[in-house]
This record gives structure tokens, sequence and C-alpha cells, in this order.
């Protein structure tokens, strides 16, 4: 009988939720569980400030604007099942995810069916959007031109010859040191090493090849959280090399990671550090009131593609005389949406990659996030490769 | 890329697996410990490992903030921060065994699967329950060392080779702490009931020794020895994250399978050699094969060596090769 | 108790009576009472059908109006998923519950499976998702029961045979066969060839399996779990890092868009049959490709259900628990010890490969972040939260599993995300306080372990023990009590 009664409970608690028809929701997709969370909690946060900055606005509207954070475990067979599931509450018009472009990529097939749209804050990888999806766009630069901005920068301006390349064996580190490496080949530089690790804590082989190859360079496609530990334990075992990497080591939380061994750290990075941008450091000190630490570049990234979806849903709204849109008018005012973000100018391209991005090339002058930008460089994507 | 880059570099990089080698063969020999006893993989080892290396943590971080240190000798403090990780850890193995394994033995279950999917069970309720901690109090996710100039000095050895004070510390600590438990498993008494136990619980039990007491015990030492592993491993590599027991874990377990899971200096060897062989083939592997299988191979190739020995010593380096009994 | 027992039949009929008016009412239009209290009552109703002591004929005819009135509550409220956990109830219990006469059996099985399940698939598509995971589970928990469960060798690499029935479509039926192979057509195999490979997976795999097993099935017990471990993650990490020096696996970034087959004539079919009305848009690719898949891991599935009890009654089945049981002995009875285990560790392999045939072609995607470790965990906590050794046990681990991470803990999480958002007070603290570092959603492993925990200490013989495991756990039960009693 206990059973019973334990079981008719929880039926009881399931079925409390139930379905509102003037409510809008917008879904954030990332890993909250695992490893992986500090990144995915940092996509979830950002999307929700954007979200409660708009529900006044979506009230006079008459819409209840929603919040739906989703955990996809930085596994591709969750991510769809997450998909899965919430492709079908109509009550949700877009998706801000995911971080890893292996999710992001499988998931997108998903929301396809339904033309839901998807800003993701994170996949770099080309693919995401080379598949010229109507409804999958994203705010983040892409790997095959960061890298070589970096490359650029290494080679032309830093003089460096000998460069040392490491990634962390994800599709995001691994495709932007590829490219970063091809073209400082083109370049005449001397690549003396591509080499990938899943190790998050020693790097001890690493540093002792660097010993033998002598690299005036290193460069790391990854994430802070690795990366940072790289450079410190570099620096503690007596490595001088620079240490470059891409918007994976745009955080401050870096400065936490490496302490004094973040100083003199390159990056490349499409969000304007918070100094250019008035806007940015006022974003920086409301998400560090409310969720007590400072924004990390994916918080960043993900605030503005949560606020390109609100943009497109409101104007959709009105071109629908107030009632609801359909998923397939908010994907398609997504591409005609026109903003100034944190991160800049947003206009997309028919694929769903920005049409001109700024890349700014920041270097910590100081063990101190953010750091100083050196130079801005302005990148077109590539055109569609059909 | 000369041959004599590639020797200058030796000397180096066998210390660098030898300070690993060391911090693999204190985790190794908490599996060693648990299985001689109860013949179980206590999954769970690696996360009571990566509780020592947050409690050490918070022993820097609280009686050594740089603002107002309870603390100021970097060495007293690393001395209070074992101390408190050896207990905290060793209490949360106890508890473990208490809570987890305890109930599924009184039920008499001879499933030795049962109780390995309570330790992955735990395992993952021991991640996010210091996941939520860390949030909670710091609203972080990847912690730091506090790093002290005089424990990272950098000392010349012969060879173009360079250690830093933290480096002898860990070998020093690592030294003292094997020499200490092979004292306290051959020479006391609560060694000799231990190897009683391993030997045959009920049998022991027989001659007046309470198996729950000592298996209790001996959770008790293996969860030492694994937190102040975990403070060393987190003084040596800086970094802990809640996740950071999984991989030293299960280096340390293959450790003591290759030195012959239940006895304990094949589990210390063991740490030993993987600490070499991965330190060795991380850096030599891209150089040997001209970069095609490189640094990433690193674990296959410490696996596969795994594989190898056991096909020609079945038991591991150390183990006794036990006849069936019948 | 006694007291239910003894009105067990009447409280059954009344509850079932009651949920299917409920039904009836909900889809009159008329919800007579909130969504939470019909499930509740139909929760009740399967429990009591399910629990209590019936007689067969009132047992066979309860659960097939309770699945009559899920089925219709699924038609009309799509996105009641407590209907569809009990759907998988009821056809769990038409198959497991001692007394029903096989005809029952079949008749209430097929109609879940191959009416029931679809129409909420259709209306839907996230049960379609569903379905085919707990299929693909399924599979590769039953692979694993083979190894662990009857011949008793502990595999703690599993996901590595998924991992090589997955890429051996994932690379030929698709663009990246063409990166190492001259002349291989461009856009790879034309999905149709997918059955073909499925019939390779199984091969690829088994072969596998005997290589991975030569060396490690010499070793005993706890070392051939390191062992199988190790050389999982070797198959993973070769996967991750075979793009260099020849592109064989594409590394992390993984393969896509993987081919499938056509699905014109299903399409069509559903359209014949009038589905666009459950569906209630015109039949798409989407929605064929989810019943196309939804059907070939049911084939698959009951392909792999049918060999593996074959092979448990006959003589290599008698041999696997022989050595599981005493491995001294059955060699003394002169059953070859290396050989039997390779079979069954092959045919353990072959199953997973099949699945991840079918996988690689679902997901239109293959990387090795879907074979670590973690992967090999979930499929042994499957086989053990079902009861080791037992096929249904198998099915029913993976099915309890994949519902409650897909389904249940996300289901809480946005029942407690809804709660903090419309600050909703529970025993005075209000929801909305609650600070962000315990957003509910970032805490379902948290609960999983918990789950497994609990699992283990009370019903250690799994959900659906196989018959000796059961004997021997009562057995044990009664020693450990009568030791205690001294």
């Amino acid at each position: 009988m206990k059973k019973l009664a334990i079981l008719a409970l929880g039926a009881l608690a399931l079925g409390v939720a139930s379905a509102q028809s003037n409510v809008i929701k917008i879904a954030s997709v990332s890993p909250l569980s695992g490893p992986q969370s500090a990144l995915g909690t940092a996509i979830s946060q950002g999307t929700q400030m954007a979200i409660e900055d708009a529900q006044a606005r979506f009230q006079q509207l008459g819409f209840q604007l929603q919040f739906a954070p989703q955990d996809d475990q930085a596994t591709p067979d969750v991510g769809v099942a997450v998909a899965r599931r919430i492709v079908n509450d109509a009550d949700l018009l877009g998706i801000v995810g995911h971080l890893n472009s292996g999710v992001a990529i499988a998931a997108s097939e998903v929301y396809k069916d339904t033309n839901l749209a998807m800003v993701s804050p994170a996949n770099t990888n080309p693919r995401v959007t080379d598949r010229g999806l109507l409804n999958v766009n994203r705010i983040c630069g892409r790997d095959d031109v960061q890298g070589p901005v970096g490359a650029e920068y290494a080679v032309k301006v830093l003089k460096r010859n000998r460069l040392f390349v490491i990634h962390d064996k994800t599709p995001y580190g691994q495709g932007l040191a590829e490219a970063f490496a091809a073209r400082a080949k083109e370049l005449g530089a001397n690549v003396v090493a591509l080499v990938g690790t899943e190790e998050a804590s020693n790097f001890q082989p690493l540093i002792l090849q660097m010993r033998a190859q002598r690299p005036d360079l290193v460069y790391y496609g990854g994430i802070y959280d690795k990366g940072g530990v790289l450079v410190k334990q570099m620096r503690e075992r007596g490595i001088t090399a620079s240490f470059m990497g891409g918007d994976g080591l745009d955080a401050s939380d870096l400065v936490k990671i490496a302490g004094s061994a973040s100083k003199g750290v390159l990056f490349t990075t499409t969000a304007g550090p918070i100094s250019t941008l008035p806007k940015a450091a006022a974003f920086a000190q409301r998400y560090k009131a409310k969720f007590g630490k400072d924004p990390e570049a994916y918080a960043v990234y993900a605030f503005d593609a949560a606020n390109v979806l609100l943009n497109a849903i409101e104007a959709s709204i009105k071109a629908n005389g107030g009632k609801k849109p359909t998923r397939e008018q908010v994907s398609r005012a997504v591409r005609e949406v026109k903003l100034d973000g944190l991160t800049g100018r947003i206009e997309f391209d028919s694929k769903g990659d920005r049409k001109l991005s700024d890349y700014y090339v920041v270097s910590m002058k100081e063990a101190k996030y953010p750091g100083e930008v050196l130079r801005v460089i302005q990148f077109a994507p590539p055109a569609a490769r059909q | 890329m000369t041959v004599a880059d590639l020797l200058s570099i030796l000397p180096q990089t066998v210390l660098e697996g030898l300070l690993l080698g060391f911090v693999y063969a204190m985790v190794a020999l908490g599996y060693t410990m648990v299985y001689g006893v109860l013949g179980l993989i206590n999954f769970a080892h690696s996360e009571v490992f990566m509780i020592g290396a947050v409690i050490g943590l918070e022993v820097f971080r609280f009686w050594g903030n740089p603002d107002a240190p309870v603390i100021s000798n970097p060495f007293l403090l690393l001395f209070v921060a074992l101390v408190f990780a050896a207990v905290g850890s060793g209490t949360m193995a106890v508890l473990v065994e208490r809570f987890a394994y305890r109930p599924l033995r009184k039920r008499g279950s001879k499933n030795i699967l049962v109780p390995m999917i309570t330790a992955i069970g735990v395992s993952f309720l021991l991640q996010d329950l210091t996941r939520i901690y860390a949030a909670l109090r710091h609203n972080e996710f990847n912690m730091q060392y506090r790093t002290f100039d005089a424990l990272n000095t950098t000392l010349m050895l012969p060879l173009q080779t360079t250690i830093q004070v933290k480096g002898i510390i860990i070998i020093l600590v690592s030294v003292l702490m094997l020499i200490g438990l092979t004292y306290l498993v051959n020479r006391t008494k609560l060694g000799k009931a231990i190897r009683a136990v391993s030997q045959d619980m009920q049998t022991a039990a027989l001659m007046g020794i309470n198996p729950d007491v000592i298996i209790s015990r001996t959770f008790l030492i293996g969860g030492s020895l694994g937190g102040v592993a975990g403070v060393l491993f987190g003084l040596l590599y800086t970094n802990v994250t809640p996740y950071s027991g999984v991989l030293p874990g299960l280096k340390a377990f293959t450790s003591a399978v290759l030195g012959g899971i239940g006895n304990i200096p094949g589990a210390m060897v063991g740490g030993l050699v993987l600490g070499q062989l991965e330190t060795l083939s991380g850096t030599y592997l891209p150089f040997l094969t001209n970069g095609n299988f490189g640094t990433e191979y690193k674990d296959v190739f410490a696996f596969l060596t795994l594989v190898l020995l056991l096909l020609f010593r079945p038991q591991g380096l150390f183990g006794q090769n036990v006849s069936e009994k019948v | 108790m006694s007291a239910l027992h003894r009105f067990a039949l009447p409280l059954s009929i009344g509850l079932t009576a009651l949920s299917a008016i409920g039904v009836l009412l909900s889809l009159l239009g008329q919800p007579v009472a909130s969504g939470g209290l019909l499930n509740a009552l139909l929760i009740l109703g399967v429990a009591s059908v399910m629990g209590l002591r019936l007689p067969t004929g009132w047992r066979s005819g309860l659960l097939a109006v309770l699945a009559l009135a899920l089925t219709v509550l699924l038609r009309t409220n799509t996105d009641d998923k407590v209907a569809f956990y009990l759907l998988l109830a009821v056809l769990i219990a038409s198959f497991l519950l001692p007394n029903l006469t096989r005809l029952v059996r079949v008749a209430l099985g097929a109609a879940i499976l191959l009416i029931a399940v679809p129409i909420a698939g259709l209306s839907n598509s996230f049960l379609f998702e569903l379905g085919i995971q707990i299929g693909i589970f399924a599979a590769l928990a039953l692979g694993l029961n083979v190894v662990v469960g009857q011949a008793g060798l502990l595999d703690l690499g599993f996901a590595a045979f998924f991992a090589i029935g997955a890429y051996t479509w994932g690379i030929f039926g698709s663009p990246q066969a063409a990166q190492f192979i001259g002349g291989f057509p461009a856009q790879g195999l034309s999905g149709n060839y997918l059955f073909l490979f499925m019939a390779l997976a199984i091969i690829t795999a088994a072969i596998t399996g005997v290589l991975i097993g030569l060396p490690a099935l010499r070793l005993r017990g706890d070392y051939l779990a390191i062992v199988t471990l190790g050389l999982g993650e070797v198959v993973r990490v070769f996967a991750n890092n075979l793009d260099k020096p020849v592109n064989i696996t594409n590394g992390p970034q993984g393969i896509t868009p993987v081919n499938r087959p056509d699905v014109g004539i299903l399409a069509d079919f559903l359209r014949a049959i009038g589905a666009e009305r459950i569906y209630g848009r015109p039949i798409d690719d989407a929605i064929a490709y989810s019943f196309f898949f939804y059907l070939l891991v049911l084939v698959v599935i009951g392909i792999v259900i049918l060999v593996n009890v074959r092979l448990a009654n006959s003589r290599f089945g008698r041999a696997w628990v022989a050595i599981r049981e005493d491995e001294i002995a059955a060699k003394a009875m002169g059953i070859p010890l290396l050989p039997t285990k390779l079979i069954a560790f092959a045919t353990g392999a072959a199953f997973s490969g099949i699945m991840g045939a079918v996988f690689a072609a679902k997901q239109t995607f293959v990387s090795p972040e879907s074979f670590t470790l973690q992967a090999s965990i979930n499929i042994l906590a499957f086989v053990i939260l079902g009861g080791m050794g037992s096929i249904g046990g198998a099915v029913v681990g993976a099915a309890a599993v994949t519902v409650l991470n897909l389904g249940i803990l996300k289901d809480f999480s946005d029942l407690l995300n809804t709660w903090r958002q419309t600050g909703v007070n529970i025993l005075g603290y209000n929801m909305a306080n609650l600070p962000p570092q315990l957003n509910p959603a970032k805490y379902e492993r948290l609960v999983f372990g918990l789950i497994l925990i609990l699992m283990m200490i009370f019903r250690p013989e799994g959900l659906i023990p196989e018959q000796r495991h059961r004997a021997e756990m009562q057995e044990a039960r009664q020693e450990a009590q009568e030791g205690g009693s001294k």
C-alpha cells in the first residue's frame, strides 16, 4: 500500500505542470552537469539575463516570457533526446545552444524539422553553418577565420617562427589549432609540433617536448580551464615562449587559474573587451551582482544570442498582428535581425554566420582580466561552399 | 631535432615520471588494500582522492589567505593541509564503507558486481556534492592551489635537470608514507589483522578479529593515503575540479593491477612504473613516430603494456599465483 | 496487506474503470480533474493490476483496458509523458507477469508496440525518440548481459563494440570513406546499403570481440575488468585520433552526414493510412524517419532477443552459466574455457555492433563522444539494475534508466524550474530564492547516483532477477539472518 501511495504522490507532482497558451519559451541547451558544466552554466546564465531583461517588454505585448534551461550533458545522444523532447513544446520559439559542436550538429538536425531557430553562442566548427540550414545561426566566430587571424598576428606582427601548436581534442580546439597551423605554415613559419591531448591536469610530457623543441610561441586551441593550467605549468618549469590561443581563453577565470602566468597571454576573440564597450561593462556589473562571478565569453555570447532571438520574436509578433508567431517566422526573422550587441554589430548572412565580425587580438599585459586590445581585424566568413 | 636534444631531456623526463608515479602509488594503495580485504574494486576511491585535494585546498585558502594568514609559513601550512586531508578523506572513506558497502555485505550478497555499481553511484554522488559545495561556497568549478614562492623555488640538479622545492616535498612525503604503511602492515597488530582478514575473513573472525572493524580501519588507512595523495597532486598540478579524481583514479587502479592487485609493495611499484611509462611515452612517442602517433596515445601505450605484461604474468608484477581452492 | 489482497480484484477493477472513465471524459473535452489527478489514477490502476494477485482472465482484460485508455489519452493529450511511461509498464507487464497466456502476451505486446506506441509517437515525436533510444540501449544491455550476466565475465569497455558498429556504417555511409579510399563515391554509399552494413557490423564487432577477448579472456575476474576497460579506451582513443596520418575516423570532429535508407515507401504508407491526422501536419521526412528507425530498432531487438533466448537454452548458454558458477568445475566437466568465453564475447559484441550501425544512421552523426567509459558504465548499470543474467531484466533495466535519464529526471528539472520562475512556495520556502548554483537541471547525475546506491541496497538482485539468482539471494538472506541471530 505504501508503494502505491508513493507512486500516487509522484504522479500528482508530475501532473502539476500544465500548459498556458500565451507563454513564449526560450531554452538554453548546454552541459549543466559533468566536467564541462562550468562553460555550459555560463551559457545558461547569459541567456537567463537576456530573458529576464525582456520579460516586462513581452508582458506589454501580452506574452509571458519563460526561460527553460536544459542539460545536454555534452553528449550527442542526450543532446538529440533533449532536442526531441523540447521541440514538442509548442510554446518554445528559440534555442540558445549548444556548447559542443558535435552535439549541436546532431541536435540541429532535429530543430530543423520544425524550423526551430537555434542561435549558437559557442559552436565555431565551420560545418555547423556550412550545412546551410535556415534555422541555424551563430554569434561566435568560425575556427577557419579565427585560427588564421591568430596566425597572421603571431607570424607577421610578433615575428614568431618556431610554433608549438596544441589542442584539446575537441572539435573546437582541433579545428582552431589546425586552421592556425595551416595558415602559419603558409606564412612560412616553422610548426614544430601539432599535437592533441585530452589531459586536464598533467601537461608535463608536452612541456618536456617544448624543452627539446625550444619553440618561441605556443598556440593552444582549447578552453581556458586547461589552457590556464598549461601556461601555469609551462612558466613554473621555465618555458618562456609566448602563449596564444583563441576565444576559449577569453575568460576572467583564466587569470584565476594561471595567476601570474596569465601575464602576457594573447588570444583572439570576437567579444569586444569590456573597456571598449560601455554596454558590456554594465552587463558585466549586473552579471556579477546576480551570479556572483565575472561573466565569461560564453555568457556574453549567450546574452547576445538570446537577444537576437528575442528581437526576432518581437519583430515577428508585430508582423503577425500581435499573435504568437510560428517557428518558421521566427527563424526567418532571425536572419533579418540587425542588432548592436555586446559583441558588436550582429547581422547574419544567408548561412547564419555573422556578416562581418571584428576579431580582436587581446593581450593580458598584466595578470588581470580583461586584457588590452592590440589590434582589431575585420573579417567576413567564407562564402557558402555548396 | 638531434638525438642529443632528445637525450638531454631524458633525466628530466624520468624525474617528472617519478613525481607522477609517487602520486599514483599512494592512490593505488587505497585500491589494493580495499581489494585485499573485500575483493571489491572501490571506484569511489578516486572521489576520496579528489576530496582530499579539495580539503587541502581549503586549508591553504583559509589559513593561508594572503591578506590575513593564520599560518604564514608555507611548509607548516602544507603540513596542516596534509593532516586535514588525511583525516577528512579517511573519514569519508569510512563513511562510504559504512553506508554504501556494509549494508550489502550484511545481506550476504555474493555478487561482486553489486557493490561495484554502488561504488559507481557513490562516485557520481560525491562528484556532484563537491560541485555543489564549490559552487555555493566559492562560486567556482576550477579550484586553484595557492602558490608559494618558497615551494616553487627551482633547484638545479646535474644533467640539465631542475626540480622545485615542492617536488622534493612530494618525494619525501610519499616515501615516508609508504615506509610507514609497510611498517604498519607488517609489524603492528592492526597490520596482522588486516592481513588475516584479506587472507580469509571467516577464519579471521573465528580468531577473535572483528572483520567489520578491520575493514573500516582499512578504508581509513587507504582513504588517508588517498587524501594525502590528493594534496600532493593539487600541489603539483595546481588545478582541482570535482571531476579531477576520475582519470588519476583510473591510472592508479591500473597501477594496482600492474603490481598485482591486493599486493601492497606491488601497488607501490606499479604506480612508479606507470608514472614512468606514461611520462616517457607521452614525451617521446611523437619524436619516435614522426608526429603521427603523438602524446595522445600515451594512455593507449600504458594500457597495451599492461595487457602485454598480464599475458605473461597474469597475476601482475608481484601478485602471488594463488592456486584455486576447489 | 492481507486486506489488500482480499479486495485485490474489486480494487483493480474499480481503479481501472475510474481511469477509463476519466480518459473518456477528457476525450469528450470535459476534463473532470486536472491532468495530475487522472495520471495518479492511472498509476494506481496500472500498479494495482501489476502488483496485486489477480485471476489470469481479469488481469489480461484489465491490462487491455488500461492499454487502450492510455493510448487514447496519449492521442488527445500529446504531452502526457506519464501516460507513455505507464504504457511501457503495461508492455513490460504483459511480457513478464507470470500468469498470462501466451496468446494474451503476444496480442497485447503487438498491439502496444505496433499500434499504441506509433500513435503516441506520431502525436509527439519525442516518444518515438525515447522508444528508439530504449531499443538501442536494450540491445547493448542484452549484449553485455550475455558477457557479464550469463558468462560472468566482467567487461568494463563494452561501448567499444558499439563504436565499432557505428563506425563501420559511419565511415562507408558518408563522405568519410572517400577521404582515404581513392575512387570511393564522394557522398559515400547510398543509405540503402545500411542493411548490408548492419550485417557487416555484426561481423566487424564480433571480430573485435575475439581480438580483445583473446588476450583479455586468459585473465581472471578483476584483471579482466581492467583490461577490458583499458582496451575499450584504446578503441575510443583510436577513433579520436585516427584522423592522421590517414584520415579514417575524422577524429574528434566526427563523421557527418551519415546516409539513411530511403523511406519513401514508409511515408506513402503513413499517408495511405491517414496518419496526417494524428501527426497534425503533412507527413514529412522527419516523422517518416522516426517511424522507420522505431520499426528497425524493433525488428533488430526482436532478433536479438530471439537469438539470445535460443543461445541461453543451448549448449553454449549452459556452458556459460557453468563457467559463471564455477570455472574449475566447468573445466573439469570438459567445457573448453577459452572458446566458450570467446563465443560469449563475440555474441555480446555482435548484438551491440548491429545497433551501432543503426545508431550511426539514426543520428546521421558519429563521434567518439558517444563511446566513453561513461557509456560503458551506463550499459553495465542497465544490466545490473535490470537483474544480471535475465533477458527481461536487461531490457527492463535499459528502459528504466533511459526513461529516468531522458524523461523523468528532465521532467522533474523542468517542473522545479517552473516553480523557481513562478515563485511557488514549498514548505514556506519561496522557490524563486533558490540560489542559481542549485539550478535543478544541474543535478540529474546526482539523483541517478543516489538511485543506483538505493537500488543496490534495497534490491540488489535487480528489477527482474534471473530465476537462479533470485533463489541464491533468498538463500543468502536467510543465511545472513541466521548468522545475525547467533
